[in-house]
């Protein structure tokens, strides 16, 4: 791997990320003779790939010939959803395109959820999937789909490709694509009759795509207009998203909160995006946000939402989401201006850019004497953070899972990569992991996608093998994807699972307990019964470690440190009552957030 | 509910269709009417399409249509500036009696017969909605036995032309890797 590609020292520029790991001008006399499927492996090679995730099947089992004796590693896993997240796992913790392969039509479906994932929180990959011969398509030809049609509404956009001579071209659109503008997943499905014919190999110099032009730069006018609400503002907050994170702006926006003290709040998607440990982070908003960050939303008057897209998880009720704040958006994407809250300020940049031009614009500012003040908004914000740290009971009898991940974050420090599933052991590794560090948080924010921790955390190790990975799964999230192990053991790829077994779908059970009056509806997992966790690590050539006992924790986490040749799976059997607090009840407005159930924050509105 | 009509002009491409059609339907947007063809470019088709919008606010579609890589370029087109026409082929009861008023009323709307059987006739008119509306109700008391109708067509009035300057591609350099293999 080289020094580009590792993670945090990353700082591509978005309108020409195609440029990773590239330099060098084409030097091909005359095009060679290759067979389509040769073509195909170049053409990754020339993106800079030097990675995969796959598994090989009839349709793309022509290119698996050249993939063979390609610099490429391919990494064979068990199941491809697992290499789908796989790649979103790699991109994630990088900024690099993530690959992922597979053949047609099961192969294919199978990548649908990663794809989905990968769509709905802006991951830069690349499914390359085999589809059956030109002339079989249309038939119902054995494992044909039509993939390309299945992840229309769930890719930036894709390809099918019946022309060899179109490889190349299209691989160098779907890595530029993939990697500009907003990020987000391409699939290329190339059919067996092209993998197989004879093709000349071409890499393009320039591509024409007359209908792409992502906008990086910010409108002049825009960042003025920016620059003066910001002044006049006296509660504004920087809410911060993942397109901070997607930009590599953390540096920027560290520039911006320092320079006009600002209140910083960090979406699930931005964890790390500012450091846990500054004075102006509030934490996250949100559904599960703590009440620091939800109140500096709803009372602001003025909202700078950098890279971040009101979803319904950090707004609640929008009729009644920040009532008296403007709205400065600034977002790559366009139509998410707008799109869920009418945006005062309306601008389309890159987040490294727009950061970079405001802060220019209000260091000028400050430089004329004028600079906004909001000491009495933050001395009311701290105060809320004081009354409302983030907290948890600690049980009378056995485990509680927010002091396993405390304890982890302590122990495995802020540059450890942490990923985890979905459900209450995410929203635990959010508030109780300490972040530093952009690209040191990865999950499955916009999708939701139970199983998305062993083969991201994968992915992670795969991109970033001198960094510790440790995905923090639930029970039942790691039985939806724990195949990847045997793919971590055998290719030497040792992630740590920390496991919050609580032997239920714990989120789902929380809003039984909540909502439906206790009746708790097939939660119930029995996995401290079934299976064990132990054997099932070791099954698969991994260490398997145990743990119940709070006075084991710190061991239990030592230990698993100190294996860095195989994968190691904790089974933390912890207490299953616990719920997550804050939280605002679906669909209510934040205000109605509860520190605690049944306890709502006094916001002592007196002091503001 | 208000109505709207884009002209969308997209790379002449297969599924472009598919993409353009689906994008609607999932974002919560019913189109009225959608036509396509080609264009003075080979390479660019047009599509005119008809939304009616309740609710949500038709930029969010235009903005998400944008989006799409093939979209080149997206012009909302007012109806008072510019020429709207559809086209109808109808199939009209009409024997040796009722042909002769059938036959005035066709002349009246400037429309053509087209097709004659013993018991009816096929009638081929184009213009706007309201026109083609009126027509069909002239018809109405013969016995309309079939009808087929196009999607809406639709250009602004002026010299000004929406595609000239979208053919005009911008070419972005592609940097080759490092260290290739053979």
């Amino acid at each position: 791997m080289s020094e580009q590609h590792a993670g945090q020292t990353t700082r591509p520029n978005p309108g020409q990320r195609v440029a990773q790991g590239l330099a060098q001008g084409p030097a091909v006399p005359e095009a060679p003779t290759v067979s389509g499927a040769q073509s195909l492996i170049k053409s990754l090679e020339h993106a800079g790939v030097t990675e995969i995730f796959g598994i090989p099947g009839g349709a793309i089992l022509p290119a698996y010939d050249p993939l063979f004796d390609s610099s490429i590693r391919h990494i064979l896993v068990r199941h491809e959803q697992g290499a789908g997240h796989a790649a979103q796992g790699y991109a994630s913790a990088t900024g690099k395109v993530g690959v992922c392969m597979a053949t047609s039509g099961p192969g294919a479906t199978n990548l649908v959820t990663a794809l989905a994932d990968a769509h709905m929180d802006s991951v830069p990959i690349v499914a390359i999937t085999g589809q059956v011969g030109a002339s079989m398509i249309g038939t119902d030809a054995f494992q044909e789909a039509d993939i390309r049609g299945i992840t229309m509404p769930i890719t930036k956009h894709n390809f099918l490709v019946t022309d060899p001579a179109d490889i190349p071209r299209v691989v160098a659109e779907a890595f530029h694509i993939a990697s500009t503008g907003r990020p987000g997943p391409v699939l290329v499905d190339v059919a067996k009759s092209a993998l197989q014919a004879q093709t000349t190999f071409v890499w393009p110099t320039e591509l024409s795509l007359p209908g792409y032009r992502p906008v990086t730069k910010p409108h002049a006018k825009q960042i003025r207009e920016a620059t003066r609400h910001v002044l006049a503002a006296h509660k504004p907050v920087l809410y911060v998203g993942g397109g901070v994170i997607r930009a590599d702006a953390s540096a920027e926006l560290l520039e911006l909160a320092e320079l006009t003290g600002m209140p910083v709040v960090t979406t699930l998607m931005a964890r790390g995006a500012f450091p846990d440990s500054h004075v102006q982070n509030l934490g996250m908003p949100g559904m599960h946000g703590t009440v620091a960050a939800v109140a500096a939303l709803q009372k602001s008057d003025l909202l700078i939402s950098l890279g971040a897209r009101f979803d319904d998880r950090v707004t609640g009720n929008l009729d009644s989401f920040a009532p008296h704040a403007k709205v400065i958006h600034a977002d790559i994407d366009p139509a998410e201006i707008g799109k869920n809250r009418v945006a005062d300020v309306p601008i389309v940049g890159d987040a490294r850019e727009t950061i970079t031009e405001l802060v220019t614009a209000l260091r000028a500012e400050k430089e004329q004497g004028r600079a906004g003040d909001y000491s009495t908004w933050v001395d009311y914000l701290a105060g809320v953070k004081e009354r409302y740290p983030l907290g948890y009971d600690t049980p009378e009898e056995g485990l509680a899972p927010q002091y396993v991940i405390e304890r982890l974050s302590a122990i495995a420090g802020p540059e450890a990569v942490y990923v985890s599933g979905v459900g209450q052991h995410q929203m635990w590794a959010t508030h109780f992991v300490q972040y530093e560090h952009p690209r040191t948080w990865l999950n499955s924010g916009g999708l939701g996608t139970m199983g998305y921790a062993v083969p991201a955390a994968m992915g992670a190790k795969v991109a970033r093998p001198e960094a510790v990975v440790w995905a923090i799964d639930g029970d039942g999230c790691f039985q939806m994807t724990n195949q990847e192990l045997a793919t971590c053991t055998i290719e030497g790829i040792p992630i740590k699972v920390a496991l919050i077994n609580n032997e239920s779908l714990g989120m789902v059970r929380q809003w039984q307990t909540l909502f439906y009056e206790g009746r708790y509806s097939n939660t119930d997992l029995h996995s401290k019964r079934v299976p064990d966790f132990v054997k099932l690590a070791e099954a698969y050539g991994a260490v398997g470690l145990t743990c119940d006992d709070p006075a084991d924790v710190d061991a239990t986490i030592r230990k698993a440190m100190e294996i860095n040749d195989v994968p190691v799976v904790i089974d933390f059997r912890v207490e299953r009552d616990a719920m997550v607090w804050p939280m605002v009840a679906a669909g209510t407005s934040n205000d109605e957030i509860k520190y605690a159930r049944d306890l709502a924050p006094d916001f002592e509105e007196d002091d503001l | 509910m208000t109505t709207h009509t884009l002209s969308v002009l997209v790379e002449n491409k297969p599924g472009v269709l598919t993409r353009v059609a689906a994008l609607f339907s999932r974002r919560g947007f019913n189109i009225d009417s959608l036509a396509v063809g080609p264009t003075e470019h080979p390479e660019i088709s047009r599509m005119t399409i008809v939304v009616s919008v309740e609710g949500l606010p038709l930029e969010q579609v235009t903005k998400q249509l944008n989006k799409l890589v093939e979209v080149l370029k997206i012009v909302e087109l007012d109806y008072r500036e510019a020429v709207t026409r559809e086209l109808l082929l109808v199939k009209v009861r009409a024997d040796a009696e009722t042909r002769g008023q059938v036959v005035d009323a066709v002349q009246l709307f400037r429309a053509k017969v087209v097709d004659v059987a013993p018991d009816a006739v096929t009638i081929e008119v184009t213009g706007n909605s309201d026109k083609l509306k009126d027509f069909l109700a002239v018809l109405e008391p013969f016995g309309i036995r079939e009808l087929v109708q196009s999607g809406m067509v639709a250009i602004g009035r002026g010299s000004r032309s929406i595609s000239e300057r979208t053919v005009r591609p911008v070419p972005v350099p592609v940097p080759v890797a490092t260290a290739v293999p053979g």
